[in-house]
């Protein structure tokens, strides 16, 4: 027989280990920030975000092109992603065991299992080599591709959350069933579908092999999409690369800024979609 | 076929089980006359290959109560929802026969399964509020999606308190109209949905065990309810709760296996069961 001291002693024991393992959760992310914020921070200025890259040697300069390209490429992996991936999700969702929802769902994950350079030759495959030239638009259709994959199953998975009682509250208040799908179902679910697109965004935000042989880079400014443009993954990449000292300071900044972008459009989504009735419901 | 209560009134009263007290009542409409509301003439409802609800034949009268008994698993719900024709929405289903409801066919040709259910009301064992609406927003849910009642915000509103009046549930929410329904209790919001229900103002309401999971006092306040809507619409209520059947019903359907075994008044059926099934199981003898 345990008695009850012993019993108190192994009950502190193991809370005592779940809170070490989530603060090992979160160290590595707590890590990266401290050790971002103090390299690349110095660096940071009004500049960095407003003036174009400067030669070697010449003191200044920032990453305006690469901040804009990678917001663009953001933007137009959304449009791609968002959209397909949750009509997908909603088809999967509405259509649970039909034989092309079984395949998709297994489609969709082999997608998601994919290498991000693979979708990088892909899109070099189907938006550069017949166009014959780098563009954002290839850059941005090969991390749109990414997300299509991870916005489907987390879709899927937020809308098979609401309950069937739900839908059938609606149906049989003479809903038509698109009507049910969208106003009902899809809108309970939206929090959660809103989370799955975030992290999908965050996801690409920072991926920069599919980028390497379609989006490709920029040294000047540019906005066309039919034109390579800069990007802060491949901006950084370059940069750590480099044998030149400002040039590594600019790279932590310029990861710094990464971040802090990825944050940025959380918390803005967040706040756009949030519940008219206090926490999101997910 | 149900029997005007003054008929009963001749009989000498046996009662079967001591533990049903049927509400004495005045006879509202004499139901022999009333024109019957829902009428179901060999009506099958299947799941894939099993038949839930086996050629049920019945006449529900109008603007009364009817209650739907039966052990688990007898095909009450199911037989339930080919009223409204929800009993499709479920993949591999299929139903066979007729039901006419007021004199038109609802499985008839060219009948769309959303204006049915329209004009025929459907509560449920859980209450379902939706969650993203407020309590203003999910009684007049079935408003907004009926094309061809474009009412204006002035008459939406007035539409919305007479329902919650209803419902019984006007004076408990009338100042926070725009908040959460979700913010509720239980009974409450299974009132709300009973007023969501009654905002498109439908001749008929279904009710698939209303208070299975309310505690006794909002079971008590949906009773009432059921007891009094009986003046304005006709209600069919599911119920496994037989004392629940015999304190708000006018008549009572017995059904077991998917068959149809006896429906009468429900004072007659819970004293003067004419099948030895019904008397077993409302003397408790299974189920």
């Amino acid at each position: 027989m345990r008695t009850a001291r012993s019993r108190h002693l192994v009950s502190g024991a193991m809370i005592g280990l779940t809170y070490l393992a989530a603060v090992l959760a979160t160290l590595p992310l707590l890590l990266i920030l401290v050790h971002l914020l103090t390299k690349g921070a110095s660096s940071l200025s009004l500049a960095f975000f407003t003036h174009m890259p400067r030669p070697v040697g010449e003191p200044g300069g920032g990453m305006a092109n690469a901040i804009v390209g990678t917001l663009v490429l953001i933007g137009i992996a959304t449009v791609i992603g968002l959209p397909i991936g949750i009509g997908a999700g909603l088809y999967l969702a509405e259509k649970k065991s039909s034989p092309l929802a079984s395949t998709v769902r297994f489609l969709s994950d082999v997608l998601n299992g994919l290498p991000s350079i693979v979708m990088g030759i892909f899109a070099w495959e189907i938006l550069v080599r017949p166009i014959g030239h780098f563009s954002a638009l290839a850059g941005g259709v090969a991390l749109g591709s990414m997300m299509i994959p991870l916005v489907t199953r987390t879709t899927e998975e937020m809308l098979l959350v609401v309950p069937t009682s739900l839908r059938e509250a609606a149906l049989a208040l003479g809903y038509p069933r698109w009507r049910t799908s969208i106003s009902v179902v899809l809108r309970t679910a939206l929090a959660g579908i809103v989370t799955g697109a975030l992290v999908a965004v965050a996801r690409i935000a920072g991926e920069t092999a599919p980028l390497l042989f379609t989006a490709i880079g920029n040294a000047f400014w540019s906005t066309s999409l039919s034109q390579p443009i800069a990007a802060l993954p491949l901006q950084i990449f370059a940069y750590a690369n480099s044998p030149y000292d400002e040039w590594h300071q600019q790279a932590w900044a310029g990861a710094l800024v990464l971040i802090a972008i990825v944050l940025i459009i959380s918390l803005a989504a967040r706040f756009a979609t949030r519940s008219r009735f206090g926490a999101p419901v997910d | 076929m149900l029997q005007s209560t003054e008929v009963l009134r001749e009989k000498p009263m046996r009662i079967v089980t001591p533990t049903v007290q049927v509400r004495a009542r005045e006879p509202s409409v004499s139901q022999e006359e009333a024109p019957p509301c829902i009428v179901a003439s060999h009506l099958s409802a299947f799941f894939g290959d099993a038949a839930a609800v086996k050629d049920v034949s019945i006449s529900i009268p109008q603007n009364a109560v009817t209650a739907i008994i039966g052990p688990s698993g007898c095909g009450k719900s199911t037989l339930l929802r080919c009223f409204n024709r929800m009993h499709e929405t479920v993949p591999g289903t299929r139903v066979e026969g007729s039901v006419e409801i007021l004199g038109s066919s609802i499985y008839g040709d060219g009948t769309s399964p959303i204006a049915v259910r329209r004009h025929v009301g459907m509560v449920f064992q859980r209450p379902t509020p939706f969650p993203t609406m407020s309590i203003r927003a999910n009684v007049a849910a079935g408003l907004r999606v009926d094309s061809k009642s474009h009412a204006t915000r002035g008459a939406t509103s007035e539409i919305v308190e007479e329902a919650l009046q209803r419902a019984g549930l006007w004076a408990e929410v009338k100042d926070q109209l725009d908040e959460s329904a979700m913010a509720l209790s239980g009974g409450q919001q299974q009132r709300l949905c009973i007023a969501r229900a009654l905002a498109t103002r439908p001749r008929v309401i279904l009710l698939d065990e209303p208070t299975a999971s309310l505690d006794p006092l909002s079971t008590q306040k949906v009773e009432e309810l059921v007891y009094d809507l009986r003046q304005t619409v006709t209600v069919v209520i599911v119920t496994h709760n037989m004392q629940q059947a015999a304190r708000v019903s006018d008549g009572t359907a017995f059904l077991l296996m998917g068959e149809l075994v006896e429906f009468a008044s429900t004072r007659e059926l819970f004293t003067a069961p004419k099948d030895p099934r019904t008397e077993s199981y409302i003397t408790g003898r299974f189920g």
